[in-house]
C-alpha cells in the first residue's frame, strides 16, 4: 500500500509550525500506524531531515502515551483503538492521511506531535488518591466490595490518561477524565471518607486548566477505553452534592 | 570488591524481623533534613518514593515518562501472588517461597525469596486500601486464579489489566505526596549518571528531555527503580523506551551486574509480521489453560487449520509432557516451540508461530464462556493479526519478556556502591533464573513499600549530621562533562544510518546467539560480533537535530550505545555458565531427553562482573548460595 501523509511539523514550544507532505510507499497491511511513522522517519534520517518527533511507549494501547489526531478523529477512526493499535489494514490503498497533535489549549505543543499533558497530573495530585499510608491499610478481605460495584469502580480506572478525550472537546474540556478518575474512588468503600473533598478538590483543579463541558459526547466516541459519559454526570451530582448537602465535610482540609 | 549479602541470622521465618529489629532509627526532625533521589516511578520507584515520603524524608523522583503512569509495569496483564491462601487450597508463605525457589531452577537467595513470600501478603492489604478494583466474586470477597502453572491459585487480578491498576495505586499515593510537597517529581529526565564521592553514592546526573539542560542533583542515597533490559533483544514485550542505560552507568560506577545470561522468553506472544515489527505483543499466559497448542505434521501442509484433520496435527506439548501438556514453564514451552519452527513446521504466512487452537474448549465450554474468559484478549489478538481466533487458531512465537538479571544488591537492596540501592527489575532480584508468572509485580511492590523503607533508612541514619555532597563538587562536573561530551559525539559523528539501525542488527544477534538456546560457539561468535558492530556504531550512526530540545534520536543513542556494553556481558556470561539452568539453556548441557542440565556442584553461586573499563572484560566475582530449606532437585514436567 501508499500513502501520502501531511504531519504537523513544529520545531519548538515557541516556533511556528506547518504542515508537511511525506509519501509512505510499500507498506504492509499488517503495520501499526506508529510503524509507518517509523519507516517515514527512518526515511528522512537517511535523507537528511530531523525525524517527526511522537510519543509512544508500550504500543499496546495502555500506557497512554500516543495520541495523535489522525484525519481530524483522536486516535483515528477505529472505536475504541489508541493509535498504536491502529493498523494499516483500516485505511484504503492511495489514501492522505493527516496527522496533527492533540490541540487543547490545556496541551501547550512541545514538538511536532508531542504535547505536555501535565495538567492531568495536576488533577490527580489534587485528590485523585485515598489517604492510607504504607503499613496502615487492613486486612484485604475485611472489606466486602459487591462485585458490581468493584467492576463498576474497574470501567472507570480503565482511563489510561492518555488525553483523547480533552483533544476530541470542541471545548476542551477534561471532564471525561477527570469523572473517571473520581468515580473510580468514590463508587469504593476505602474512598467514601475523601468522597466530597476529593470531588471539589478535582473538579476545581480540572477548571484552572481546562475547558467547560457542554455535553457534545464527542470525548466517549474518542476515549480508546469506551469510558462512558455516565460517569460525568455522576461527577456533577457528586459536586453538586458536595457543595450543597455536604459543604461542611467538602470544606475540610485540603479542598481550599 | 567484595560481595556481602549481609543476611541476617537465624531461622529464615525470623530473619526479617530480627533485621528490622536491629536497624539503626532515623527520627522524625531527622529524617526531614536527608534527601533521597528514586529514578523511575514503576511500581518499585513509585512505591518506594511514596513510602519514604509518607515516613518523612524528602524524595526526589526522576523519570523519563511524562507521566509516573506511564512506566512500563503499566502493561502487565495477568496478575500478582500473595500467599493469602484465600481459596483455603493448601496455600502458605512458605509453599510460595519454596515455588519461587524451585521455579527460579535452584538460582535465587533464599532468604530474599523468604522475605517476599512473607511480605506479598501486605502488598495486597494495602493495593485494596488504595481502591485497586482486583476482580471479587459475587460474595465481595476477593477472587484467584491459577497461574503459571502452579497448583494453588494465589494470582490476585484486575482484568486483563492488573499491572495497570497496581501503578494506578502506587501512582496515587506518589502525587498524595507530591501535592504535599514531600516528593519532588521530576518527569521527562533522564539520569545520565550516578556520582560517586568517597565510595558513596552522591547522587545523579541527570538531562532535561525538554530543554537539553544537563545538570547535577545530589542526595545522601540514590534509589534506581529503572526496569528491565529485554530491549537489547530489540523485539521484545518491553515498551520501546524502556531500557539499561541507569542500571549500566552505575554499573561502570562500581555497582556489580549479576547473571545478565538469565532472560525470560515468554511462550506465548504474537508473531511478528514483516521487517517493519517495532515490538512484540504479549498474549496472556493464561489462554494456556484452555488453548491447544499444535503444529501440522508435515512441514509443507499447506492447508488453513481447520482443514487439517486431527490425524495430521502433532500436540507437541501433550506428547513430550503428558502429565503438564500445554502447562509446562515458560522456558520449556519456549524452547519447544523455537524446535517446532526451526524444524519447518512453523504456521503462518512466515512460517514463525505455532497454533493456540480454542476449538476444542470453545466446544466443551461454550463461545460465550471462553469470551467471557479472554474475550479482551481475542479482540487485542484481532486487531493486530486481523484474525478472528474465535474462528482460526492464535499463531504465537516466543519473545523476550523480562530479564531475572541485574545490578547486584545484598539482602538490603543496597548495590556494592554503598548509598546505591536498587528494587524492581532493576536488581537481579529474587527469581533466580526463571521468574514465575505473576511474581515481578509482587516483588516491585515488596521492594518499594515494605524493604527500602526500611533499608535505606537504616543506611541513612548512619549518615546523621552529614550535609549531602554539594553539586559543586568537581565528581559531579566531570560527570555532567563526560555526559555532554557523549551528546556532542553522537551529534558530530555524521555518519549515514539511524540509531534504529543499530539498533535491529544488536537485536538480531543477541536473539541468534543469546536467545532461547546458547551454544559455545555462538556465544564467541557474538563476542566477536557484538564489538565490530558496536564500532560501526561509533563510527557511523547518523543523529540530527541538537542537543537543546527533545530529540529522540540522541536519547535513544545513549540507550543503543549502553545496549552494546551489555550485550557482551550477557554474551560472556552465557559462556563462562557451563550449565543449563531457568532461561538460560546451553545446548551443550542438556539431558538425553533434552531437558535442562544444571550443574550445582559448579555453578549454585550469582555471578556478578565488576567492570575493569572500556575494552577490558569484566571480571567475574561469586556469591555462593546455599539451600538449607528447599532442596535441589531436578525440575521435571513430564
Ligand atoms: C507485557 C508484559 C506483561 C507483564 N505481565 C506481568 C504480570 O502479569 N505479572 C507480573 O508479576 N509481572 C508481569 N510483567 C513484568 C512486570 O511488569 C515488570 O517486571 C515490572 O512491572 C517492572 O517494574 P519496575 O518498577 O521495576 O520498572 P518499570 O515499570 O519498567 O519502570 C521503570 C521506570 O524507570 C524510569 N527510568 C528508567 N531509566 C531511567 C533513566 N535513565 N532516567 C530516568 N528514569 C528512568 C522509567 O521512566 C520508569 O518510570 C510483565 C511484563 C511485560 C513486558
Ligand atoms: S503507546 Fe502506549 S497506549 Fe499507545
Amino acid at each position: 500500500m501508499d500513502f501520502t501523509l501531511k504531519v504537523w511539523r513544529q520545531a519548538g514550544p515557541k516556533a511556528r509550525g506547518s504542515f508537511e507532505t511525506y509519501k509512505a510507499s510499500g507498506v504492509s497491511a499488517d503495520m501499526s500506524f506508529l510503524e509507518v511513522l517509523d519507516v517515514v522517519n527512518e526515511d528522512l534520517i537517511e535523507k537528511g531531515t530531523e525525524p517527526i518527533a511522537f510519543e509512544h511507549d508500550c504500543r499496546e494501547g495502555i500506557c497512554g502515551s500516543c495520541g495523535v489526531m489522525i484525519n481530524g478523529q483522536a486516535h483515528g477512526p477505529n472505536e475504541r483503538t489508541a493509535t498504536c493499535q491502529l493498523h494499516m489494514r483500516t485505511f484504503k490503498d492511495g489514501d492522505t492521511i493527516t496527522v496533527e497533535p492533540w490541540r487543547a489549549a490545556a496541551f501547550p505543543i512541545l514538538r511536532d506531535l508531542v504535547v505536555n499533558r501535565s495538567a492531568l497530573d495536576r488533577i490527580i495530585e489534587a485528590g485523585g488518591f485515598i489517604s492510607v499510608n504504607t503499613g496502615s491499610a487492613v486486612e484485604a478481605n475485611m472489606i466486602p466490595i459487591p462485585k458490581v460495584v468493584s467492576d463498576a469502580a474497574m470501567d472507570a480506572a480503565e482511563c489510561i490518561g492518555c488525553g483523547a478525550c480533552v483533544a476530541a472537546c470542541p471545548n476542551g474540556a477534561a471532564q471525561l477524565f477527570t469523572s473517571a478518575k473520581i468515580q473510580h474512588l468514590n463508587l469504593l468503600p476505602q474512598g467514601q471518607s475523601e468522597r466530597w473533598q476529593r470531588t471539589e478538590a478535582m473538579v476545581d483543579k480540572m477548571e484552572e486548566y481546562f475547558g467547560g463541558c457542554t455535553n457534545h459526547g464527542e470525548c466517549q466516541f474518542a476515549c480508546p477505553k469506551g469510558i462512558s459519559i455516565d460517569f460525568i454526570a455522576y461527577m456533577n451530582r457528586d459536586y453538586l452534592k458536595s457543595k450543597v448537602t455536604n459543604r461542611k465535610l467538602g470544606g475540610q482540609g485540603f479542598a481550599t | 570488591m567484595e560481595l556481602n549479602a549481609h543476611v541476617p541470622a537465624g531461622p529464615i521465618q525470623e530473619q526479617w524481623e530480627s533485621d528490622q529489629f536491629n536497624m539503626k532509627l532515623v527520627s522524625p526532625a531527622n529524617k526531614r533534613r536527608f534527601e533521597v533521589i528514586v529514578v523511575g516511578s514503576g511500581l518499585a520507584g513509585a512505591s518506594a518514593a511514596a513510602s519514604l515520603a509518607e515516613l518523612g524524608y524528602h524524595v526526589t523522583v526522576f523519570s523519563y515518562h511524562d507521566s509516573p503512569r506511564r512506566a512500563h509495569s503499566i502493561a502487565a496483564q495477568g496478575g500478582i501472588n500473595a500467599a493469602k491462601n484465600y481459596q483455603n487450597d493448601g496455600d502458605s508463605v512458605y509453599r510460595l517461597f519454596y515455588d519461587t525457589v524451585k521455579g527460579g531452577d535452584f538460582r535465587s537467595r533464599e532468604s530474599n525469596v523468604y522475605r517476599l513470600a512473607s511480605l506479598s501478603v501486605n502488598i495486597i492489604d494495602q493495593c485494596v486500601a488504595q481502591g485497586v478494583p482486583f476482580a471479587r466474586e459475587y460474595g465481595g470477597m476477593l477472587e484467584n486464579r491459577s497461574f503459571g502453572g502452579v497448583q494453588v491459585s494465589r494470582t490476585f487480578y484486575a482484568r486483563g489489566q492488573t499491572g495497570q491498576q497496581l501503578l494506578l495505586g502506587a501512582y496515587s499515593a506518589l502525587m498524595r505526596q507530591v501535592g504535599l510537597g514531600a516528593v519532588t517529581l521530576v518527569p521527562r529526565t533522564e539520569m545520565l549518571d550516578l556520582v560517586v564521592v568517597d565510595g558513596r553514592a552522591a547522587g545523579v546526573v541527570v538531562r532535561d528531555l525538554t530543554t537539553g539542560e544537563v545538570y547535577s542533583k545530589s542526595a545522601h542515597a540514590v534509589i534506581l527503580a529503572t526496569g528491565g533490559y529485554g530491549n537489547v533483544y530489540y523485539l521484545s514485550t518491553n515498551a520501546k523506551k524502556s531500557n539499561v542505560t541507569a542500571a549500566w552507568r552505575a554499573h561502570k560506577r562500581g555497582a556489580a551486574f549479576a547473571n545478565a545470561c538469565y532472560t525470560q522468553i515468554h511462550p506465548t506472544c504474537i508473531p511478528a509480521s514483516g521487517e517493519h515489527q517495532s515490538k512484540l505483543t504479549l498474549m496472556s499466559e493464561s489462554l494456556r489453560n484452555d488453548g491447544r497448542i499444535w503444529v501440522p505434521k508435515d512441514a509443507n501442509d499447506a492447508r488453513p487449520a481447520h482443514e487439517i484433520p486431527e490425524a495430521d496435527r502433532d500436540y507437541y506439548l501433550e506428547r513430550q509432557y503428558p502429565s503438564f501438556g500445554n502447562l509446562v514453564p515458560r522456558d520449556v514451552a519456549s524452547r519447544a516451540a523455537k524446535r517446532q519452527v526451526d524444524s519447518g513446521r512453523g504456521v503462518g504466512p512466515l512460517k514463525n508461530g505455532v497454533f493456540l487452537d480454542f476449538a476444542e474448549a470453545i466446544g466443551r465450554l461454550g463461545r460465550s464462556e471462553i469470551q467471557e474468559r479472554y474475550g479482551n484478549l481475542f479482540e487485542m489478538y484481532d486487531r493486530i493479526s486481523g484474525e478472528d481466533p474465535y474462528g482460526t487458531p492464535m499463531r504465537i512465537y516466543p519473545a523476550t519478556h523480562y530479564t531475572m538479571g541485574g545490578l547486584w544488591v545484598d539482602y538490603h537492596l543496597m548495590s556494592t556502591v554503598p548509598g546505591c540501592f536498587v528494587g524492581g527489575e532493576a536488581n537481579f532480584s529474587d527469581h533466580g533464573a526463571n521468574r514465575l508468572g505473576a511474581s515481578a509485580l509482587m516483588q516491585g511492590l515488596a521492594d518499594g513499600y515494605f524493604v527500602l523503607p526500611y533499608t535505606v533508612g537504616d543506611y541513612l541514619a548512619g549518615l546523621l549530621g552529614q550535609k549531602a555532597v554539594p553539586e559543586t563538587h568537581e565528581a559531579f562536573k566531570n560527570a555532567e562533562r563526560e555526559v555532554s561530551d557523549q551528546t556532542k559525539r553522537f551529534l558530530g559523528t555524521n555518519g549515514k544510518h539511524s540509531v534504529d539501525h543499530f539498533h535491529r542488527e544488536l537485536g538480531a544477534i543477541v536473539w541468534d546467539q543469546i536467545g532461547m538456546e546458547r551454544t559455545r560457539s555462538g556465544l564467541e561468535q557474538a563476542l566477536r560480533d557484538i564489538p565490530a558492530l558496536k564500532a560501526d556504531f561509533d563510527r557511523d550512526v547518523r543523529v540530527l537535530g541538537t542537543a537543546d530540545g527533545l530529540n529522540s534520536s540522541l536519547e535513544d543513542a545513549g540507550r543503543v550505545a549502553d545496549f552494546f556494553e551489555l550485550a557482551e556481558l550477557l554474551a560472556r556470561d552465557a559462556l563462562h555458565r557451563e550449565e543449563s539452568c531457568g532461561g538460560h539453556f546451553r545446548v551443550e548441557h542438556q539431558t538425553p531427553d533434552g531437558e535442562a542440565d544444571r550443574d550445582d556442584e559448579n555453578f549454585a553461586y550469582v555471578g556478578a562482573w565488576e567492570w575493569k573499563g572500556t575494552g577490558t572484560p569484566q571480571t567475574l566475582h561469586k556469591e555462593q548460595l546455599t539451600f538449607d530449606y528447599v532442596h535441589p532437585a531436578q525440575r521435571s514436567y513430564k
